[in-house]
C-alpha cells in the first residue's frame, strides 16, 4: 500500500514537473507572437515610451491602414494568382505522373520514380543561377510568371512520392471493372484515379500551398519592382520605408501571417496534416 | 493460332501501356528536366568561367573557381557554421518536440489540446516573417530579452550585434521555429504505436517512464532517424532566415553555404564563382546524405 502511494506521489511530481516544462515552453512560443500583434497596434512612440509588453491604450488602427494604403494589394494579388497557377498545375502534374507510376506495369516505372523522389533533398540553390539566366533570356524576369515553373518543379518530388503511394491504396478491382466497362487509361485517369485521390490531393494541396506561399528565394532572385513581388517580400519593401518604426513593420508582418491562422482557426486538423505531409518516411 | 491471337493483344495492350505511360509522364519529365536538371548542369558548366552575369563573353578559366573554392577560408567557415547549426538542431529540436508530444500523448492530447495549438503558432509564420519578427524581438533597444534583462536590473543585451553570440542566437530561433514541426511529427509516430502495446506494458506493470524507455523509444526510433535526417538536410540547405535576421553577419559569425552562395552570385556578381559555391554545396549535402542514409541503413541491416 505504501509502494502505491509513494508510485502515486512520484507521478504527481513528474506531472507537476511536466506542466512546468509545458508552460515555460508556452511562454516561448508565444511570446514573440504576442510582441508582434502587441505592437502592431501601437503608436510608434508609445511603443518607446511605455515598454514592448504593455497592452495598447487605444485601439490604434492607423499602421494597418497606412500598411494596406501601400503596396499591400499588390504583393496580395500577386501571391494570390502565383499560387493559384502553381498549385493547379502541381497537383495536376503529379496526379499525372503517379498514375503510372503506382498502377502500370513497365520496365522503367522503379527508375524514374527513384530519380523523381531523389530530388527531394536537391537545395534549389543549385538552380538559382541558371534559372535566374533562363527567365533573363525569356523576357519573364521580373514579372511573376518567372516563379510557377520552379515553384512546380521543385514540389512535384513530394507530391509524386505522396501521390503514388496514395494512388497504389485504390483497389485494382475498381480498375479493372471499369477496364471491362470499356474504360481506356484516359478517362481512367479522369473519371477513376483523380476523383478518388482528393485526400490526397488536398493534403498536398495545403503543403505546397503554404510552401509556395511563403516561398523566398525564387522570389526575392527572379523579381525586383514591388509590383512584381509576392506577399513574403512586401516586409522588405515596408522595411526600405519605415526601418525604424517597429509598429509599422510588425503591422505587416501580422497582416501577412494572417491568412494562414485563418486557414489555421476554421481547418485545424487538415493543416496541420497537410503541413507535416513532407515528414512521412523522410 | 489462337496463341499468337492473345500475344499480339498482349503487345497491343503493352504498346498501350507504354504509349500512356509516356503521355501522362512527360509533363513531370519535362518540368524536372527544364527546371532542375538542366540547371544543375549548367551550374556546373558555369562554375569553370569567369563570369560577372552580364558579360557577353565568360572567360573558360577550368577548374580555377574550383581551386580558389577549396581554399576559400570563408566558405569552409560557412560550412562549419552549416554543421554547427544542424547539430544543434538534431539535438534541441528532435528532443523537445518529442518531449512535448510525449507530454500530449501521455496526457491525453483531448484535455491538453490547449498546449498543442499554441506551441504550433511558430509553425504558421514563413522563414522571412520569422527572420524580420526576430531582427525586432531582439533588439538592443527594446527587444523581448533586453526588456527582461532590464526589468531583472541587468543592461540591454546585443544578441545579433554580437559577433560570439550570433550563431548561437540564429540556432534558438531557428529551434523556435522548427521544434513544433518535430512535436507534430512524434505525435504522429505515436499514434502508430498500438493501443495494445501500451495497454499490455501497463498490465505487465510497467510505470510510465518505463514504458516510455523500454518501449515507446525503440518504438519510435526509426520515425526520429527519418527526423534527423530531414533536419539535417534542412539545416545543410537552410538560407531564408539567416539571409534576413543577419545577412550572415556580423562579419562572417553567422554565413551559410547558401547565404554565401548568393552573395558571391547576386551581390558581387561572381556568377561563375558563385556557381562553384552552389555545385559544392550541392555535392556536400548529397555526400553527407547518402552517407548517413547508408550508415542508418547498414545499422539496421
Amino acid at each position: 500500500m505504501d509502494k502505491y502511494r509513494a508510485s502515486r506521489v512520484k507521478s504527481a511530481a513528474a506531472w507537476a514537473l511536466a506542466f512546468v516544462f509545458a508552460i515555460v515552453a508556452t511562454v516561448f512560443a508565444v511570446m514573440p507572437f504576442v510582441f508582434m500583434v502587441l505592437n502592431s497596434f501601437k503608436e510608434k512612440f508609445e511603443m518607446l515610451q511605455k515598454g514592448v509588453f504593455a497592452l495598447p491604450q487605444e485601439l490604434y488602427l492607423d499602421n494597418y491602414i497606412g500598411v494596406m494604403a501601400g503596396n499591400f494589394g499588390v504583393f496580395f494579388r500577386n501571391s494570390v494568382l502565383v499560387l493559384a497557377v502553381s498549385l493547379t498545375l502541381l497537383l495536376f502534374v503529379s496526379a499525372c505522373a503517379s498514375y503510372p507510376l503506382s498502377k502500370m506495369h513497365f520496365g522503367l516505372a522503379d527508375p524514374i520514380y527513384g530519380v523523381i523522389v531523389a530530388c527531394m533533398s536537391i537545395p534549389l540553390h543549385i538552380t538559382l543561377i541558371p534559372v535566374f539566366r533562363m527567365m533573363q533570356n525569356l523576357h519573364l524576369y521580373n514579372t511573376i510568371w518567372a516563379l510557377p515553373g520552379p515553384y512546380i518543379a521543385f514540389g512535384v518530388p513530394i507530391s509524386v512520392f505522396i501521390l503514388t503511394s496514395f494512388m497504389k491504396g485504390i483497389p485494382d478491382e475498381i480498375i479493372e471493372s471499369a477496364e471491362i466497362d470499356g474504360c481506356n487509361k484516359y478517362g481512367m485517369f479522369f473519371r477513376i484515379m483523380l476523383p478518388l485521390s482528393k485526400p490526397g490531393l488536398s493534403t498536398l494541396a495545403i503543403y505546397n500551398g503554404v510552401n509556395m506561399w511563403n516561398e523566398f528565394s525564387f522570389a526575392y532572385t527572379l523579381t525586383q519592382d514591388a509590383a512584381h513581388r509576392t506577399l513574403p517580400l512586401a516586409v522588405w519593401e515596408y522595411r526600405g520605408q519605415y526601418s525604424m518604426n517597429t509598429p509599422m513593420i510588425m503591422a505587416v508582418l501580422t497582416l501577412t501571417v494572417l491568412p494562414m491562422i485563418v486557414l489555421f482557426a476554421v481547418a485545424q486538423d487538415k493543416l496541420v496534416k497537410g503541413m507535416t505531409a513532407g515528414a512521412v518516411k523522410g | 493460332m489462337t496463341k499468337t491471337a492473345t500475344t499480339s493483344l498482349q503487345r497491343k495492350r503493352a504498346r498501350e501501356t507504354h504509349v500512356a505511360a509516356a503521355v501522362f509522364l512527360a509533363p513531370v519529365v519535362v518540368l524536372l528536366a527544364v527546371f532542375i536538371f538542366y540547371p544543375i548542369f549548367d551550374t556546373f558548366h558555369i562554375s569553370t568561367f569567369k563570369w560577372n552575369g552580364i558579360d557577353a563573353n565568360p572567360v573558360f578559366i577550368g577548374l580555377g573557381n574550383w581551386a580558389a573554392l577549396l581554399k576559400d577560408g570563408a566558405f569552409w567557415i560557412a560550412f562549419r557554421n552549416n554543421i554547427t547549426i544542424m547539430v544543434c538542431s538534431i539535438l534541441v529540436q528532435i528532443p523537445l518536440g518529442l518531449a512535448m508530444a510525449t507530454f500530449l500523448d501521455f496526457g491525453g492530447t483531448k484535455k491538453l489540446n490547449v498546449f498543442k495549438i499554441l506551441w504550433f503558432i511558430p509553425l504558421l509564420m514563413s522563414s522571412v516573417a520569422i527572420g524580420f519578427l526576430f531582427t525586432y524581438a531582439l533588439a538592443t533597444n527594446g527587444g523581448i530579452v533586453s526588456t527582461i534583462s532590464r526589468f531583472l536590473g541587468g543592461k540591454n543585451i546585443d544578441l545579433l550585434g554580437n559577433p560570439r553570440l550570433a550563431l548561437f542566437t540564429v540556432i534558438m530561433v531557428i529551434a523556435w521555429q522548427f521544434t513544433p514541426f518535430y512535436m507534430v511529427y512524434c505525435m504522429a509516430a505515436y499514434t502508430n504505436i498500438p493501443m495494445e502495446v501500451f495497454e499490455a506494458s501497463i498490465i505487465d506493470g510497467a510505470t510510465k517512464p518505463q514504458y516510455f524507455r523500454h518501449i515507446a523509444l525503440p518504438l519510435l526510433m526509426p520515425s526520429l532517424k527519418s527526423a534527423a535526417i530531414l533536419s539535417m538536410v534542412g539545416s545543410l540547405k537552410y538560407f531564408d532566415l539567416i539571409y534576413v535576421m543577419t545577412g550572415g553577419g556580423p562579419g562572417t559569425s553567422t554565413e551559410l553555404m547558401a547565404t554565401y552562395m548568393y552573395k558571391q552570385s547576386f551581390k558581387n556578381f561572381n556568377m561563375g564563382y558563385g556557381s562553384a559555391v552552389a555545385a559544392g554545396m550541392f555535392l556536400l549535402i548529397t555526400c553527407m546524405a547518402l552517407a548517413t542514409m547508408r550508415l542508418i541503413n547498414q545499422k539496421e541491416g
